[in-house]
């Protein structure tokens, strides 16, 4: 069976059985591989996607259950205001170590600052708590994220 | 535009593994630290470069085109820890290559050409890797422009020493010309390199010092990155397996009838020891493992326990145990003044890398391709080959990004594994194991025990007699590196304690718990030993009536280096200034790696016995600091995966299996969790030391230290118990 789904913009179709998490078709299937598998179970955020901008845990995501709504994954968040300006603080404080968490981190960065604009250190807490960095980087995503938001140059 | 090629082009059979090293370069003086012999094949000499297509490869690490584009390729691998962009900094400076057309290369397996220094086998790890190739790639860089600039010398009938060199070209003041280096590439290719080698002198460094940006991360922030776990080949199938949830166990009956119903399922393999699905994805192949009814023969294995475990530990730990340094009298010490004991535990911890195992494996009748990411390239060669039965030299190892290491990729299981797996499946297989089969089938960080008597006098410390037990990773890991009964690993940072103690005695006991692999963890044995020793310190101050920092001075008169970064870290954490109340700090002051680290932890502990993180300042002293930015960066993110451990960090076994499975019961360090870091990097002129594992090990002590301030509690075991904590609790 078929299904065709928007994902950045552009229409996809592909078979996949309706509880298949959004996560597998979009790496397995579909060969987006900037969405990473990290838990399973929703409790790393390392395969956060955006879903009409809202960002959701595509491990958890039956894909049967996104329908008509717009996917926006790592591969597509640079083309909105607040995912090129999370890009580009993420480069600018040099944020990344292995990176593999960062896909996920910077989807709930984008979703954060699409939302809230200016976040403080609780919108901060909030929004990113649910992404586990390994390599320990946080001191420098709350830092990208207030520059995000500012503009501020480092 | 600096790119990294997605998988190397560079296969085993191509040109590069007929060429050698430069002379001199990977046999360095490393090797004593770890007195391993040094093979015949490193002592090779210099071979004539044997590329004929215009390209100038004369070492292992550069290769120069006609179009000046400039390849280096990277001996250590990349896990986060920025080493592609100090390995190119590195061979940059002394080449004067032109930095923004720089691309690299992950290097081949080929333990000859890439081996590291120090282990004498082709490893990242250690926090190794700027100390062991430090002087071979500044030579490579150097003996390169040497030759470019001999050739350029030789078209102009010039002088060489009155050219110079800079981003990429060699000039002739004198005259005003120029020649770029890939103009010289074919004519520099047919030359000798030079027999010495004239380095750079520090003061003239471009790069070396400089934060320059990584060049790693731009494809790491949008998606086009690719770790092992992203290889994608034509027609390729996906697999998840399940191990005995009993370590040693082996299968018994498999039920696979439901599983085959389940679509996209296309195959179960069904090996001695471990069961895996194979499907059109993930999703399937999950499913249908899920689906599977698996009997296991759990073996003798299935009465192990964490307490059995401990303590068998502890009543190895009352042994002698084999002496790893003894200076002055310690008995005399001991007896000379007031004596006080502690013993320290720390458990078995996973490594929980963001990405899960994985392995891409392509096995066809006479070879052997394999995709992932690994720590150890030549030994998953070599073990894949095994395991494929299969000549070694029909084994290709693409090697990827590691979405973190921590030891964990220091081992090749989850490759042999897939191996295994892929001999049973026609076509390329990616085999991932679930979390859960990560976090269960790790091969865990040891349990250790340490046990200590010290002696003060005159508020110093007079006799000081250290035993560890615990396992020893080397004798199975590196077995030459495994000499009389010490394992070299298991006593750093206790047989080298940054204090001057007259009286001084270190032993260790060898203690390898049932049946539980155990394996290196960031900050290896240091992590042990710092915990230890700097907890005990202040345990002693207090005994001895003194200030933890005043205290530590008193014994580092001699140990300029250390003291300094002690200092600093003390101005800069405000040590001595008023607090609020439940909040502390604590100190910590560590030699490991070869680096000189000082830490405060800023702490609150509340009436129930809760932990807030408030500030972690560290001060490191590493030599001449290849990438400031990159240090700082490491040691940061090394404090809160040390931090993580100290708060959270434990793996306990019943009936022989881990008990936990997942980040929901394996807890991690959140942001919400994350105290503010400030790191400081000493300016110095000393060789390079360690950085990746330095934060990891100065966590813990110095939190347990900022708690014991706060509490008076002196916590002797890690994860850190909050019952022992709250409020009216008394030490």
């Amino acid at each position: 069976m078929a299904t065709t789904l928007t994902i950045n913009g552009e229409p996809k179709s592909f078979g996949a059985p309706p509880d298949m998490p959004l996560l597998w078709v979009l790496r397995d299937i579909l060969g987006m591989t900037g969405t990473k598998f990290g838990c399973g179970i929703a409790q790393c955020g390392a395969c956060t996607v955006h879903i009409d901008g809202k960002p959701v845990r595509s491990c958890v995501l039956p894909v049967g259950a996104v329908r008509d709504r717009n996917v926006t994954t790592i591969e597509g968040v640079g083309a909105s205001a607040a995912g090129a300006k999370v890009q580009k603080a993420w480069l600018d404080l040099e944020v990344i170590q292995c990176g593999y968490c960062q896909s996920g981190q910077i989807m709930s960065a984008a979703a954060l600052l699409a939302s809230t604009p200016n976040p403080d250190d609780s919108d901060i807490d909030a929004a990113m708590a649910g992404n586990i960095c390994r390599c320990g980087t946080y001191v420098r995503i709350r830092e990208a994220i207030k520059q995000a938001a500012t503009g501020r140059q480092s | 535009m600096n790119s990294i090629e997605k998988i190397s082009p560079l296969k085993i059979s191509d040109g590069v593994s007929r060429r050698t090293l430069l002379s001199g370069g990977l046999a360095g003086g490393f090797l004593l630290a770890f007195h391993l012999p040094v093979r015949a094949a490193i002592n090779e000499p210099v071979q004539p470069p044997d590329v004929t297509d215009g390209k100038f490869a004369p070492n292992a690490f550069i290769r120069i085109d006609a179009e000046g584009v400039t390849t280096l390729v990277m001996p250590q691998v990349e896990m986060g820890q920025g080493i592609y962009t100090a390995i190119s900094m590195i061979l940059t400076e002394e080449l004067d290559a032109d930095w923004s057309k720089v691309t690299l290369q992950h290097a081949p397996a080929n333990e000859q050409l890439y081996g590291n220094p120090i282990f004498v086998i082709q490893a990242t790890g250690g926090s190794t890797s700027v100390r062991a190739f430090w002087k071979p790639l500044r030579e490579a860089g150097a003996s390169a422009r040497a030759m470019l600039v001999q050739a350029a010398a030789a078209q102009w009938q010039v002088d060489p020493a009155s050219c110079t060199t800079s981003k990429g070209e060699v000039a002739h003041k004198e005259s005003g010309r120029t020649l770029p280096y890939g103009a010289l590439a074919q004519a520099a290719s047919s030359l000798t390199p030079p027999k010495d080698i004239q380095l750079k002198d520090p003061k003239d460094f471009v790069y070396i010092g400089q934060p320059l940006k990584r060049l790693d991360t731009p494809d790491k922030v949008n998606g086009k990155a690719i770790y092992g776990i992203d290889a994608m080949l034509p027609d390729m199938k996906f697999a998840t397996l399940a191990q005995s949830p009993v370590f040693g166990g082996k299968v018994g009956k498999v039920d696979d009838s439901a599983a085959k119903k389940i679509p996209g399922v296309q195959k179960i393999v069904v090996l001695d020891d471990l069961v895996a699905v194979v499907g059109d994805h993930m999703w399937a192949a999950k499913k249908g493992l899920d689906a599977l009814k698996i009997e296991w023969n759990e073996g003798p294995n299935a009465k192990i326990n964490s307490k059995a475990v401990w303590d068998d530990l502890r009543a190895a730990s009352e042994k002698d145990g084999v002496v790893a340094k003894s200076t002055g009298d310690i008995a005399k010490g001991l007896a000379s003044g007031e004596k006080f004991e502690a013993s320290f535990e720390l458990p078995f911890l996973a490594h929980a890398t963001m990405e899960p195992l994985n392995a891409t494996v392509h096995c066809k009748s006479d070879s052997c391709e394999i995709w992932t990411g690994t720590q150890i390239m030549a030994r998953v060669q070599s073990e894949a080959a095994k395991a494929a039965g299969l000549p070694v030299e029909k084994v290709i190892v693409n090697n990827h990004l590691l979405g973190g290491g921590f030891g964990r990729k220091l081992e090749p299981d989850m490759v042999v594994a897939a191996v295994r797996i892929a001999r049973q499946v026609d076509g390329p297989v990616k085999v991932v194991w679930t979390r859960e089969e990560d976090i269960q089938h790790d091969i865990y960080r040891p349990v250790y025990r340490d046990t200590i008597a010290a002696s003060l006098s005159g508020g110093k410390i007079v006799g000081w007699k250290y035993k560890i037990s615990g396992a020893a990773i080397l004798a199975r890991w590196l077995p030459p590196a495994f000499e009389k009964g010490i394992d070299i690993d298991a006593v750093d940072s206790a047989v080298d304690v940054p204090y001057d103690i007259p009286n001084f005695h270190v032993e260790y006991v060898r203690a390898e718990p049932p049946a539980i692999p155990t394996g290196f963890w960031r900050g290896v044995g240091a992590n042990n030993n710092v915990f230890a020793v700097e907890c005990f310190m202040d345990e002693l101050a207090r005994k001895a009536g003194k200030d933890p920092v005043e205290f530590r001075r008193g014994m580092l008169a001699n140990r300029p280096r250390f003291l300094s970064v002690l200092n600093l870290a003390a101005e800069k954490a405000n040590w001595g200034q008023p607090l609020p109340a439940r909040v502390g700090r604590g100190v910590c002051l560590q030699p490991s790696f070869g680096s000189f680290i000082a830490t405060v932890v800023e702490a609150e502990v509340d009436e129930q016995g809760e932990i807030k993180l408030r500030r972690v300042t560290s001060v490191v002293d590493t030599g001449i600091a290849v990438n400031p930015d990159t240090i700082m960066a490491q040691v940061e993110g090394g404090l809160i995966f040390g931090l993580t451990a100290a708060l959270y960090g434990e793996v306990t076994i019943d009936k022989g299996r881990v008990q936990q499975s997942n980040f929901h019961d394996y807890r991690m360090l959140r942001i919400d969790q994350a105290p503010k870091i400030e790191v400081h990097v000493v300016k110095s002129g000393e060789a390079p030391g360690g950085i990746g594992e330095t934060g990891t090990t100065a966590g813990p002590p110095a939190l347990r230290n900022a708690i014991y301030a706060v509490t008076g509690v002196p916590l002797r075991r890690l994860p850190i118990d909050r019952s022992l904590l709250a409020a009216g609790k008394k030490a």
